[in-house]
């Protein structure tokens, strides 16, 4: 048998192992385009500078004051400290709050206007900002010729350009930055901003209402299928940075989107703070998919520099029968700190959360998901793949909540954790708060390490340790590789490999 | 750092209370060194993490609320041949109790201890170290206050179960004792505890089972409706050495059980396993596990099982924490609820920290209602709805049970199961 015959069989595409060829640099965004010249706010953040933030995006007057009392509610608050993280303490007056390109400052009416230098940044990135039908590099995908992305694209603290605006129009999707639609849309916003994560949710979702730059918006008319997958790139490039954006995804009464979201930045000395929140209201019968490939910076093999991120995303199945799927890949971040929750309020409504969390070197990762089951005949599932390598830390943090009138709502639960190496640690701190009989909750959760069969067996085949251990760790993260799209599920799959790169012998 | 203004003023109400025995100079010393230790953790709050599910108002309060005094089956564990010693309202009582002697085997009251040399040397010790990284403070009041106890020391192998019964007579009866136990190299012994002792109790067991050593304890907390208890069982377990602990609840306002169990030598094995039946909206129960894994090819388990109705409330917080170079660790952590009703709630907190990468650890969790079809299969063969109900219910607790190494106990304990859920059926 030949090492083709094994791949089929053990299901892992050839593309895998060839992937983890091509790519085995080590992280492979981490150039700065320092040449392009940027506009910033002076450091620190203040009542001026929320005042400045609204302004530069030109503002109605009740955007701001709703950050003012944002950042009033901030001043009171702490940092939160009940994560399984160690980190330095951060000086949030010693960050830049707002960060725009030069080139930015009359915003492009097209994105012909758009400076080629920024252009060229996310041509790097692979993540062309032209409409044309495909993601680059994806294979096979030219037999779909239907198949179309439309990207949003943040750089910094401002959107650069959204694409396939008209197409989307035309079905009656709004797709646009966040700025944008406080001002062209601004009775959605109002109505829906901060309807799922309040201003005074926590400590970082509360600094983020008060300065959040930019960010993505989607309305889905009610009956509306999204013609396309809707996607946002967010690139972080200036030096001492935080990037605050903020997500508000709307799917009305028997609609469906599915969300694409990706992120890089340049490897960086000083960690660098990106604290954002993600809002999603689902209505009656309506469906969003919401997918995360997650690749900032993550600090090099000393643990020097990276990206701390702290993100509250949440969703609401507010309408009967509503349905939301988050699926994350977290391969990046030096600090990782996020929990994409569904709060189950609709009857018959449904939750899923698909993770994959890679720490290696000195990572940390503290993550997981909150299902709370409000409404009858809910469901929800839960899978996790948290792998630990080098010296990193991986954490699984869940809630599942099932509340008295929640009743005949079911929930499933696996947590599984993989070591590699003597230093790292995983862990498992899930809450379950059952108060209803009618429901079923169940959890499961295992701890291992690489099975030394399993690698004896490719190694044998003639495979070398690294390619082994990618290939194993990829069956062990398959049900949440299968969830990804296609074209998130090949950067995923090569991701995994990467992200694990000499953490073998 | 300074306490929440809450938590400081409970701590200062109760600790101006606090009256530490007279005894000896090493126990003075101990108890005021404990006493120091809960004023600066400050005594638990219902925002504390550990007692995120459990309000411990009850239990940290100057006085205690009186509590019915039921009159407890005496008779249970009679058969095992013991060597019993008797409290009542948490006080010794040496004309029911038996001699204190027996083969292999070294009892004496901690009130009337003098210079026992190796108790000296555990007393409020293990408490102390159980202590991080969760801080315990109740456990340390407990070290300063306790006014009687125990000290067991086995040197061999003990051919007689050690038996606590704890009677009550006062109503309102606020009982603080402390054990030590030290179990020698090799030897073993099994130590009975029933009874429900007083209207609010708080006990701390320090127990340290040298290389090669066996402890077993199996107990019943009482089944008087009103008492508050909270327990603390501190162990230290050297290589090759043997540690479980099984409880049965039934009843009770309140119940806070923690257990906390260090892994020092390799090779060793701790089970701690628990099943409890509440019945009534006062009925909240909660299992406190650390079990901290730091040699190699050590073997742990935590068998939880709870059955709840008309509102009863069970919490289980379980963690398995394996040290760095603790390779070849088998850790299992079971937790299971059956609520027999809408009413009943199961909080739980099953949790994992792992800094070794060549283990075995998994955990299991679920809660949820009696089998429709299990029943409809026992009805449609002629049991009456009541009878199959309380059949699953046993099915459901016998793998707790099982974690009871001697089968006469095992027996002992079901037989007063089945007839807790004949008195409560339907």
């Amino acid at each position: 048998m030949s090492p083709m015959d094994i791949d089929v069989k053990e299901g892992v595409d050839r593309e895998t192992v060839d992937a983890v060829k091509e790519l085995s640099g080590v992280y492979k965004y981490g150039w700065n385009d320092d040449d392009i010249e940027m506009d910033y706010a002076p450091k620190g953040v203040n009542p001026e500078i929320v005042k400045l933030i609204s302004s530069k995006n030109e503002e109605p007057a009740w955007m701001t004051d709703w950050r003012l009392s944002a950042f009033e509610r901030w001043e009171t608050m702490s940092v939160p400290n009940w994560a399984m993280l160690k980190l330095a303490e951060i000086d949030f007056q010693d960050l830049y709050y707002y960060a725009r390109p030069k080139s930015m400052e009359v915003k492009p009416k097209s994105l012909d206007e758009v400076d080629p230098k920024l252009l060229e940044t996310y041509k790097k990135l692979g993540i062309p900002l032209k409409e044309q039908a495909v993601l680059a590099g994806v294979e096979g995908a030219e037999l779909e010729p239907e198949r179309k992305v439309a990207v949003d694209a943040v750089f910094d603290s401002v959107s650069v350009g959204t694409t396939f605006q008209k197409e989307l129009k035309k079905a009656g999707v709004i797709f646009c930055s966040i700025s944008e639609a406080i001002r062209d849309y601004p009775d959605l916003v109002k109505k829906y901003l901060g309807s799922v994560v309040p201003p005074s949710d926590n400590f970082y979702a509360t600094l983020n209402s008060a300065v959040f730059s930019d960010g993505s918006f989607v309305y889905v008319p009610p009956g509306v299928r999204c013609p396309m997958e809707l996607s946002t790139y967010f690139r972080i490039n200036a030096e001492n940075t935080g990037q605050f954006e903020r997500t508000l995804i709307i799917a009305d009464k028997g609609s469906y989107v599915s969300y694409l979201e990706g992120c890089t930045a340049p490897k960086r000395d000083v960690a660098q703070l990106h604290a954002a929140v993600v809002e999603i209201i689902v209505e009656e019968d309506a469906e969003v998919k919401y997918s995360t490939v997650q690749n900032w910076y993550p600090g090099d093999e000393e643990g020097k520099g990276g990206i701390y991120n702290f993100v509250t995303k949440r969703a609401d199945c507010r309408g009967d029968r509503s349905k939301v799927m988050w699926t994350q890949v977290e391969t990046g971040s030096a600090v990782t700190w996020k929990y994409p929750s569904c709060i189950l309020r609709g009857n018959d409504s449904q939750g899923e959360f698909y993770s994959i969390a890679i720490a290696n070197n000195h990572q940390q990762a503290d993550t997981g998901t909150k299902m709370v089951h409000l409404g009858k005949n809910t469901k929800s599932r839960i899978v996790s793949k948290g792998i630990s390598a080098g010296k990193a830390q991986n954490t699984y943090r869940g809630l599942v909540s099932m509340h008295p009138k929640a009743k005949d709502s079911r929930n499933y639960t696996q947590c599984d954790s993989l070591l590699i190496g003597s230093e790292c640690g995983a862990h498992t701190v899930p809450y379950i708060e059952v108060k209803n009989n009618s429901s079923r909750v169940e959890h499961e959760a295992t701890t291992s390490k690489v099975d030394d069969d399993q690698l004896f067996y490719c190694r044998s085949r003639g495979m070398d340790e690294e390619e082994a251990v990618a290939l194993v760790v990829n069956g062990f993260c398959k049900e949440v590789l299968q969830a990804l799209p296609m074209e998130f599920a090949m950067e995923a799959q090569a991701l995994v490999a990467i992200s694990l790169e000499g953490s073998v012998g | 750092m300074a306490l929440p203004k809450l938590k400081q003023e409970a701590t200062d109400a109760r600790l101006a209370e606090a009256v530490l025995p007279d005894g000896p100079a090493w126990a003075r010393a101990a108890r005021e060194e404990a006493l120091h230790r809960a004023a600066r953790m400050g005594l638990p709050h219902r925002r504390d993490e550990y007692w995120k599910f459990t309000d411990p108002s009850a239990l940290v309060a100057v006085d205690s609320a009186p509590a019915e005094v039921m009159d407890d089956d005496d008779a249970l564990f009679e058969g095992a041949g013991a060597l019993t010693l008797v409290f009542v309202d948490g006080v010794f009582d040496s004309d029911a109790s038996d001699d204190l002697s027996g083969a292999g085997i070294e009892i004496s009251r901690l009130a009337e201890a003098q210079d026992i040399s190796w108790a000296r040397d555990l007393y409020g010790s293990l408490e102390l170290a159980g202590q991080t990284p969760v801080e315990r403070p109740l456990a340390a009041l407990n070290t300063a206050t306790a006014t009687d106890g125990v000290l067991i020391r086995a040197t061999g192998k003990a051919d007689r179960p050690v038996c606590l019964r704890y009677r009550r007579s006062a109503e309102d009866a606020d009982a603080v004792l402390h054990h030590v136990i030290r179990v020698e190299e090799g030897a073993s012994v099994t130590l009975l505890e029933t009874g429900s002792a007083a209207a609010r109790l708080s006990t701390v067991t320090e127990v340290s089972v040298a290389d090669g050593a066996a402890f077993h304890h199996v107990r019943q907390q009482g089944r008087d409706h009103g008492r508050r208890m909270n327990t603390h069982t501190f162990a230290r377990i050297g290589a090759e050495s043997t540690f479980k602990s099984f409880t049965l609840s039934l009843n009770g306002v309140l119940t806070r059980n923690d257990c906390v169990i260090e892994m020092l030598g390799d090779d060793a094995v701790a089970h701690v396993a628990g099943a409890c039946v509440g019945d009534g909206e006062k009925f909240h129960h909660d299992d406190t596990v650390f079990i901290t894994h730091d040699a190699l090819n050590g073997e742990s388990r935590q068998v939880f099982k709870k059955v709840l109705r008309n509102g009863a409330v069970g919490v289980f917080q379980g963690k398995i924490l394996v040290k760095e170079g603790a390779q070849k660790t088998d850790g299992y952590q079971i937790s299971q609820s059956l609520l027999l009703d809408g009413d009943s709630q199961f909080l739980a907190k099953p949790e994992l920290e792992i800094y070794a990468d060549d283990v075995a650890c998994s955990h299991g969790s679920t809660s949820g209602a009696i089998s429709e079809e299990a029943l409809f299969y026992l009805r449609s063969r002629g049991v009456p709805e009541s009878q199959a109900t309380n059949l699953l219910t046993l099915a459901f607790l016998a793998e707790a049970l099982e974690e009871i190494d001697d089968d006469a106990l095992a027996d002992d304990l079901r037989e007063r199961l089945a007839g807790w859920l004949d008195r409560h059926a339907g």
